[in-house]
């Protein structure tokens, strides 16, 4: 039985991003290709399916005809376009959710007294569906606007950036406010120094988490409402029957979200590099 | 302290009734298309909700709701536990399962429109197809994350595999695999209404949109409220069910601090 618990001391550390010398660069960069293996031959199991009519090449094109659909697709303007005011709507409310949620949150945080009499309020509105709002957005917005899915989008993205400020600010360790205030350090510089820093591994999540969502609900609103981005193309494309294309553009959704959440993810390591906990959460 | 106490419980009743009154005088004070008085959403959700809709709209809308969740738990639970046992298989899955969980969610509404059609199958395709990516992803994590030293104690008792996999891993590995369920569960929502928003005949999604188009105001703020309540509720219903469930871990870490 003495033999199990130095196993624990033994076990190897996980992998770390520094950088390792460049016969470790060229291995990682292998690994990373090898890796690939397993989606290789998915896509050629797809392309297998489809070209022998085993799936309805009808509704499921093969993917050599879908990438070839991307590539001339990427050759046109009005997908850059597409992609650009998807991105547009989606950076406009993520903006937005960060100008409200930050402010409020720390607010909101801040005091116990305001915490209570808010808590109510936002632990009934956080879990309301935001596109429950959809059928509001349409009356108050002209249809195919930028402006409805935006609002869409900001209201979505508000609600997890506020709720993972006020755990930052609330998380603080008392002792480092008590100490704060014994070296008499005025409120300002209180907050820039102590309560900013302890909060900001649940604002970077907050905004995480933020921005994924703010990309669903900007997507959502052009596939539901019309509002122009790679929404409405892909439905566009569903209506008009151009199949390939649609799955093109979904693609584009993917590598989108792709994008987007492992940019976060690495500014999250990097503002966070000092801080120990932000191994290990969940997704 | 005590009265402290008082004054916070206090602020925890009066601010809402507050807001409540701000929106019953505002509303009545300028009506506005938009924004019809309280009293008439009021009088809206206790006839449509209470409960003469709830059958031809809530109960489908809720059984394709917890139909797709579920399949997403058994199936991301599963493909997880393969992928977090299987080092070789979750080295090829990564990059696949990183691509599919970030194609956002409606994009995948009209492919399941034109690939399964406009039923209740194509609906629940699209919620668990949707809702398994987190539950999938934090299975992975949590199987991997199982300590080692729990493997061997059960291992140098003779556990059999079946046990271990039962009582070891996916013990070990529920409170991952609550956290990655509760991820899910809000998309679960917004999915089942937005899928109900494009080609449908009934349910909570359905109703609102419908209302909105016939210009029935009262009615579709009485929908919009609905689904505030059912996010609300679902919420509740799942923390309880997680602390039921997750007791024991709890437990462990209060013990330790």
């Amino acid at each position: 039985m003495t033999v199990i618990s130095p196993m624990r001391s033994v076990r190897p550390a996980p992998p770390r991003s520094a950088a390792p010398p460049s016969a470790g660069v060229l291995s990682k960069v292998w690994r990373r290709i090898s890796s690939l293996g397993g989606a290789l031959a998915l896509i050629l199991i797809a392309e297998l399916l489809t070209r022998l009519e085993l799936l309805p090449a009808q509704y499921f094109p093969p993917p050599s005809v879908v990438l070839g659909r991307l590539v001339t697709l990427m050759l046109e303007a009005a997908f850059w376009q597409a992609v650009g005011l998807t991105l547009l709507g989606w950076a406009i409310a993520l903006g937005i959710a960060a100008l409200i949620a930050i402010p409020l949150g720390v607010l909101l945080g801040t005091s116990e007294l305001v915490y209570r009499a808010t808590r109510p309020i936002v632990e009934f509105l956080r879990p309301v569906p935001s596109v429950a709002l959809i059928p509001l957005v349409f009356l108050m917005f002209p249809p195919g606007s930028l402006d409805g899915k935006v609002f869409l989008a900001a209201f979505a993205a508000t609600w997890p950036l506020l709720i993972q400020v006020i755990y930052g600010v609330r998380s603080i360790n008392p002792t480092q406010l008590a100490t704060a205030r014994s070296f008499q350090i005025g409120r300002l510089r209180t907050f820039f120094r102590v309560v900013l820093p302890a909060a900001t591994p649940y604002l970077a999540t907050g905004l995480r988490i933020s921005a994924t969502v703010a990309l669903i609900l900007a997507i959502t609103g052009e596939i539901i409402m019309g509002a122009p981005g790679i929404g409405l193309e892909i439905n566009r494309a569903r209506q008009g029957g151009d199949v390939p294309m649609m799955y093109a553009y979904v693609i584009v959704g993917g590598v989108l979200g792709m994008v987007l959440n492992s940019g976060f993810a690495a500014l999250e390591r990097r503002v966070l590099h000092w801080h120990a906990s932000q191994r290990g959460g969940t997704r | 302290m005590r009265l402290n106490r008082a004054a916070y419980l206090a602020a925890e009743i009066v601010t809402p009734l507050a807001v409540v009154l701000i929106v019953l005088w505002f509303t009545n004070a300028q009506p506005s298309f938009f924004l019809p008085p309280l009293q008439d959403v009021v009088a809206a959700f206790i006839g449509n909700w209470l409960f003469a809709l709830v059958p031809e709209h809530l109960v489908p809308s809720l059984a394709r709701l917890f139909t797709g969740y579920i399949a997403a738990i058994v199936i991301g639970v599963g493909a997880g536990v393969l992928i977090g046992k299987v080092p070789e298989i979750r080295r090829q899955a990564t990059p696949v399962v990183e691509f599919l969980r970030a194609i956002p969610p409606p994009a995948l509404l009209p492919f399941t429109l034109i690939a399964f059609g406009t039923g209740d199958a194509a609906k629940v395709i699209l919620i668990a197809l949707v809702c398994v990516w987190p539950i999938l992803l934090n299975t992975v994590d949590g199987i991997t994350g199982v300590e080692s030293t729990l493997r061997e104690t059960g291992e140098s008792y003779r556990i059999g595999r079946w046990d271990t996999l039962l009582h070891v891993d996916l013990r070990a590995a529920s409170p991952q695999i609550f956290a990655g369920m509760r991820a899910s569960l809000p998309l679960a929502i917004i999915i089942m209404v937005i899928s109900e928003m494009v080609g449908a005949t009934n349910g909570i999604g359905f109703f609102i949109v419908q209302a909105q188009r016939t210009f029935a105001i009262p009615d579709m703020w009485s929908g919009i409220i609905l689904l505030g309540i059912l996010g609300y509720l679902l919420n509740l219903v799942f923390t309880l069910v997680e602390r039921g469930a997750l007791a024991w871990y709890h437990g462990s870490r209060a013990d330790v601090r």
